[in-house]
């Protein structure tokens, strides 16, 4: 993998480490972007991983954009070599998979999808092979998903699932973007899940909705009490499919400040996955239920 | 003693110089879409360059006085009256406690800086006041104004006087037709040679979807691809990549067609290619911008960005000097 350098203005860098998604692809990014920090390079002012490239901002008035581009080249030989090994924290996200506020929404939008008879989750089953929509949410909530990017707008994170190529399901987004999408929606465009921060427009699937927040301006939410932002770039996570009373119950123990989400420290390495996949996500679950 | 808000505008926001360090997280730096003109209108009023002002869009607010103060209003030529009397644009006056500031017909540009005595003393949200309403954070409760809010002020600065002005020379606005230059690079390769000439000899007019996320262009020719096979996980369209970083100034053509060049609040990146960067000396001159404005993008090299990113810190720092 060679990665590809190109100047966003006069202020910014763009690496593409690969064009196409892959986990080795964006932990390349994260180990360079971790790099890049480290090194403490005069005039970066912003580090944005993404899922398969990063972006560094700088200020050209204290480096010129040669300069910076030179460090971020002989980083690249550096995070090459370092081990593609994440001491990083799963968490178990549940999702109240065919809710009724994501479907009132579709339906509102009908026009702008590929299948206006079908629901986006039935279309996303279709597609992707599956008997049922049963089957479906088993193969998204079977195995754990990581995190490899925050961003579009405030805290949403993209997830990227932790299984071979030939098991990943892949979603077209929309025909063309909605301009409503329900806070805290579970979406699916590509091949990255998401989940949508704040209500607004979108062109993902929508497949259902959780009922933990994840942005919160305010910093009342329970846990987001020391960072408005839940996520970063690196986290595992884990669906956990509720029904409407879990919900519900959820949603009154946010209110009440007592939700906490379950979450282990786990350490991941790109080696072992690779290895054996189902094996080291077993793990990751075992981590996650003992802790 | 606070600023009482009669009437808000279109799309008046308390900005600052933004909240750069959470980019990677989503959010953006936000802040003044022309930095120059708010720097001049503080410096008119003697605030801190960066203190909290208002950005009035195409229409301005309507504003009741309880203290003593002075204002100044730079950037779009959005004449303020006082009391109903006009006043010059980007030159600081005096208001008594009890006037009343209005605006008149905007004549030209498209965005005025109120900068205000004190500065608005907001609370910040991640060390700045500017309003991100998406992510509701910093200006009034994470929104834009409303009637009925109340501005709270910081303290008078020590020895401000009214009466400066910004010479006509300094004061920056785009020309007729506006032209933006832009450093090709990001996903330039994706299109053909052809559609790389053609981006840059086309006219093209500000749409109407242009606020501080970012603005359209429509009217020139729709960019061809260079045919590939796309890679896992872009999408089928071939304006789709991978979702990646979007930098600020990056222009962004979705499936081709109409250019989007993203600004102070963009969206932090996405499933689009971008051609190149708008050059940082012109960010500035995006928000003077109205819609079904004739725009040209001029294609130029990384030592011409930085040329006239010098050029611009000196006339900056030929307003402070006139105005120190």
């Amino acid at each position: 993998m060679s990665c590809r350098y190109t100047f966003g203005g006069d202020e910014h860098i763009f690496v593409e480490v690969d064009e196409a998604m892959s986990l080795e692809a964006f932990f390349t990014s994260l180990s360079m972007t971790n790099a890049v920090r480290e090194a403490k390079i005069k005039g970066v002012t912003e580090i944005c991983p993404a899922n398969a490239s990063f972006q560094i901002k700088f200020n050209p008035d204290e480096i010129h954009p040669d300069d910076m581009m030179a460090e971020l080249k002989r980083l690249e030989a550096t995070a090459e070599s370092a081990e593609a090994k994440l001491d990083t924290r799963i968490v178990e996200i549940p999702v109240y998979y065919q809710d009724p506020w994501t479907h009132e929404t579709l339906m509102r939008f009908r026009e702008r999808h590929q299948d206006p008879n079908a629901s986006d989750i039935e279309y996303a089953a279709r597609i992707n092979g599956y008997d049922s929509v049963e089957d479906f949410i088993k193969a998204h909530s079977g195995a754990p998903w990581f995190v490899s990017m925050v961003g579009f707008v405030s805290g949403l994170p993209f997830l990227y699932q932790m299984v071979d190529r030939q098991r990943q399901i892949q979603v077209p987004k929309y025909l063309r973007p909605r301009t409503d999408t329900p806070k805290l929606t579970v979406g699916y465009g590509g091949s990255f899940s998401c989940i949508y921060s704040v209500r607004g427009a979108g062109g993902y699937q929508m497949f259902g909705i959780t009922p933990m927040p994840i942005f919160d301006p305010q910093q009342q939410v329970s846990y987001l009490k020391d960072f408005m932002v839940f996520f970063k770039p690196g986290d595992i996570v884990k669906w956990k499919p509720i029904s409407r009373e879990e919900y519900d119950a959820d949603v009154a123990a946010v209110e009440a400040g007592t939700f906490m989400p379950r979450m282990a420290e786990v350490t991941f390495s790109l080696d072992d996955f690779n290895a054996d996949i189902d094996g080291t996500n077993a793990k990751l679950m075992e981590a996650l239920n003992a802790g | 003693m606070p600023v009482n808000v009669i009437s808000a505008g279109i799309a008046t926001t308390i900005q600052d110089l933004g909240r750069p360090g959470y980019y990677h997280l989503g959010i953006p730096m936000g802040g003044a879409m022309d930095r120059l003109a708010l720097r001049a209108a503080n410096m008119l009023v003697g605030n801190d360059e960066g203190a909290a002002a208002l950005e009035a869009v195409f229409v301005g607010p309507e504003l009741e006085f309880t203290e003593d103060a002075i204002v100044a209003v730079t950037g779009a030529e959005l004449p303020p009256k006082l009391d109903g009397q006009i006043q010059p644009t980007w030159t600081g006056f005096e208001v008594k406690a009890g006037q009343t500031l209005s605006f008149d017909f905007l004549k030209n540009g498209a965005r005025a800086y109120i900068a205000i005595s004190g500065g608005i003393d907001t609370p910040p949200a991640l060390g700045s006041r500017s309003t991100y309403a998406i992510g509701a954070l910093g200006g009034v409760e994470g929104r834009g104004l409303q009637p009925g809010d109340a501005l709270p002020l910081g303290a008078q600065p020590v020895g401000a006087s009214a009466g400066k002005s910004v010479p006509d020379e300094m004061r920056r606005m785009p020309g007729k037709p506006a032209e933006l230059r832009v450093l090709p690079g990001l996903y330039w390769h994706r299109i053909t040679e052809a559609a790389q000439k053609g981006f840059f000899e086309d006219t093209w007019k500000v749409a109407n979807e242009a606020d501080r996320m970012g603005y359209r262009f429509q009217g020139g020719r729709v960019l061809e691809f260079v045919e590939r096979e796309q890679p896992f996980g872009a999408g089928a369209d071939p304006s789709n990549i991978t979702d990646a970083c979007y930098p600020y100034g990056s222009v962004q053509v979705p499936s081709g067609t109409e250019p989007i060049v993203l600004h102070r609040d963009a969206v932090s990146g996405g499933g689009y290619f971008m051609i190149g960067t708008v050059i940082s000396a012109d960010m500035d001159l995006i928000g003077q911008l109205q819609p079904h404005t004739p725009t040209r993008f001029i294609k130029v090299d990384m030592d011409t960005a930085l040329a006239a990113r010098r050029e611009r810190a000196e006339t900056l720092d030929a307003i402070r000097q006139t105005l120190a």
